[in-house]
């Protein structure tokens, strides 16, 4: 069991000099969270709440201005791939086909061509892709490209999935398709999760937690257990679940949870 | 890669706003064919009339014995094979020579603020330069042999592969560089497997655009100073007066340059396909 760890992290853009110069921007504040590898944490927030600079300080690409964050007691210095990233526009290299952009991760870590390829093509059987593997990715569809993309991501075995929303540019239809898919991957793979989304229903679906960012600064202010995505990997339709009033009701809850800094700003 | 000024012509449109008229229009490729046509024509008309001396203007028809001699028997000791030969391996080795050069210089441009302090200031110097200017420092310092035509050609070649690489791998999209970081790649990693691949349509663009300007310089050198070569044999020509073999050397000239343009877009295309879909 790993454990991904907030403490206190903060972050906070230095001012700009000169005239017109503007303060400090803190973009997030005080942030405390904990992840374990048998979770889904969704953090949902408007935009401009610091959502993707919380999973880029996650991932490495940022350094927090205060706190620390740490990885099983050991603190985070950079990107690394027992942190993969899984992109909202997928990242992936059109250079490459979908079977060697899988094995990319097993590239860098020196595993042999034969190998590498058998290992990807087994990740491409696993996210339903077992015939794509020669296909270049403009020739995929969004849907397609975000399963190799997870695909890429775990072939790096992480103890992490970071998922900056990763399905937020999919169609309706293709995107309810791959919140199941995602829920499931997820669970086979044994690696814990956290998932931005804008999406109050996709938090909900998705998340063991959701958690809500508010902005201005970014900071943490409420958090609630969400039973729902175990419901679905025992079975549950996705729609059967979204009909049903407790999911209603924790929906129209959050939402308010949502608005309520909306409101404390107007006041 | 394709700049086109044209817009196709629609014949949907012209239908729509001219019922009149049921022709379709005429292919471009067919004007340019015409245009040709015409100006072969008014030429072998010129000559065959005796309007201009042949000394100056010999026949088509003259031309193409010209031609056929200077595969079969050839000028100035070395048939048209050799000529073009010789060129073509200073063309070659320069080319060569200058993405061996070029390429890493490029890359320490676009990825190294030292890199770009050092280098920028040379390249801007060299890229505005006709080659020409140059070639009798180069002669002077490396003689009057292969060398010197080869580093000159190179020279000319240099600035638009060092640009286009450095270009290329300042566009590289951030998303991809982060991508392969978080799945596990170094410093170096980040630069051989993502920034150099998707730096290449760019680079052979550069490449492209070299060999256009290295063809180019390479002719003017050689006339200039050759004892081989397409450009001495049209020199040599010039000098007796054989103004058929001139010609004939103009038309192989922009012959090679067509060929070579359209190899290289032929090896862009079959190297980065991907690069029409980014």
């Amino acid at each position: 069991m790993s454990i991904l760890t907030f403490r206190n992290v903060s972050l906070t853009y230095p001012a700009r000099t000169g005239r017109g110069g503007t303060g400090d921007k803190c973009v997030l504040d005080g942030i405390n969270l904990q992840v374990a590898s048998d979770e889904l944490v969704a953090i949902i927030g408007r935009s401009g709440s610091g959502k993707t600079s919380l999973l880029n300080l996650a991932a490495g690409f940022l350094t927090p201005t205060s706190g620390t964050i740490t990885v099983d007691g050991a603190p985070v210095t950079g990107p690394g791939a027992d942190r993969a990233v899984v992109f909202q526009d997928d990242a992936l290299y059109p250079w490459l086909d979908a079977r060697d952009n899988i094995a990319f991760p097993l590239k860098l870590k020196g595993v042999p061509l034969a190998e590498r390829r058998a290992r990807a093509d087994a990740l491409l059987a696993r996210v339903g892709l077992a015939d794509a593997g020669d296909r270049r990715i403009w020739e995929l569809s969004g849907g397609m490209r975000q399963r190799v993309g997870i695909a890429r991501a775990l072939a790096a075995e992480p103890r992490f999935l970071l998922l900056d929303e990763p399905l937020g540019a999919l169609d309706a239809l293709t995107r309810t398709r791959m919140q199941d898919f995602l829920l499931r991957i997820k669970a086979e793979s044994g690696a814990g999760a956290v998932l931005i989304t804008h999406s109050i229903e996709e938090a909900l679906l998705l998340g063991t937690r959701v958690v809500v960012l508010a902005p201005n600064p970014g900071r943490l202010t409420a958090e609630i257990e969400a039973g729902f995505n175990a419901e679905i990997l025992n079975g549950a339709a996705v729609a059967d679940v979204k009909a049903s009033p407790i999911f209603k009701r924790m929906h129209a809850g959050l939402t308010g949870l949502i608005h309520a800094g909306e409101e404390e700003l107007a006041a | 890669m394709i700049l086109s000024t044209e817009l196709d012509v629609l014949p949907i449109d012209a239908k729509d706003t001219e019922p009149a008229r049921a022709t379709r229009p005429i292919p471009t490729a067919l004007i340019s064919t015409l245009t040709v046509g015409v100006i072969l024509g008014l030429w072998g008309l010129a000559s065959a009339y005796a309007l201009v001396s042949p000394v100056f203007l010999p026949s088509p028809r003259q031309v193409v014995i010209a031609l056929y001699n200077l595969v079969v028997k050839g000028f100035v000791d070395a048939t048209l094979a050799e000529h073009v030969g010789a060129s073509l391996t200073r063309i070659f080795g320069a080319l060569i020579a200058s993405i061996i050069i070029g390429i890493p210089a490029g890359l320490a441009i676009g990825t190294s603020r030292v890199g770009r302090g050092i280098l920028d200031p040379i390249v801007e110097f060299l890229r505005p330069l006709p080659p020409l200017a140059y070639l009798p420092l180069v002669i002077i310092w490396v003689g009057i042999g292969e060398a010197s035509k080869i580093t000159v050609i190179a020279l000319s070649m240099l600035p638009s592969i060092i640009l286009s690489t450095s270009a290329g791998v300042r566009a590289v999209s951030k998303e991809h560089i982060n991508a392969a970081r978080s799945l596990g790649a170094g410093k170096r990693q980040v630069l051989t497997e993502v920034v150099l691949p998707s730096a290449v349509p760019s680079i052979l663009t550069g490449i492209r655009i070299a060999l256009g300007a290295g063809w180019t310089t390479l002719v003017a050198a050689e006339l200039v100073a050759a004892t081989s070569g397409i450009g001495f044999m049209i020199q040599s020509a010039a000098q007796f007066l054989v103004t058929d073999i001139v010609i004939s050397g103009i038309i192989v000239i922009a012959l090679i340059a067509i060929f070579l343009e359209y190899i290289a877009r032929l090896i862009e295309r079959r190297l980065v396909p991907w690069a029409s879909h980014r």
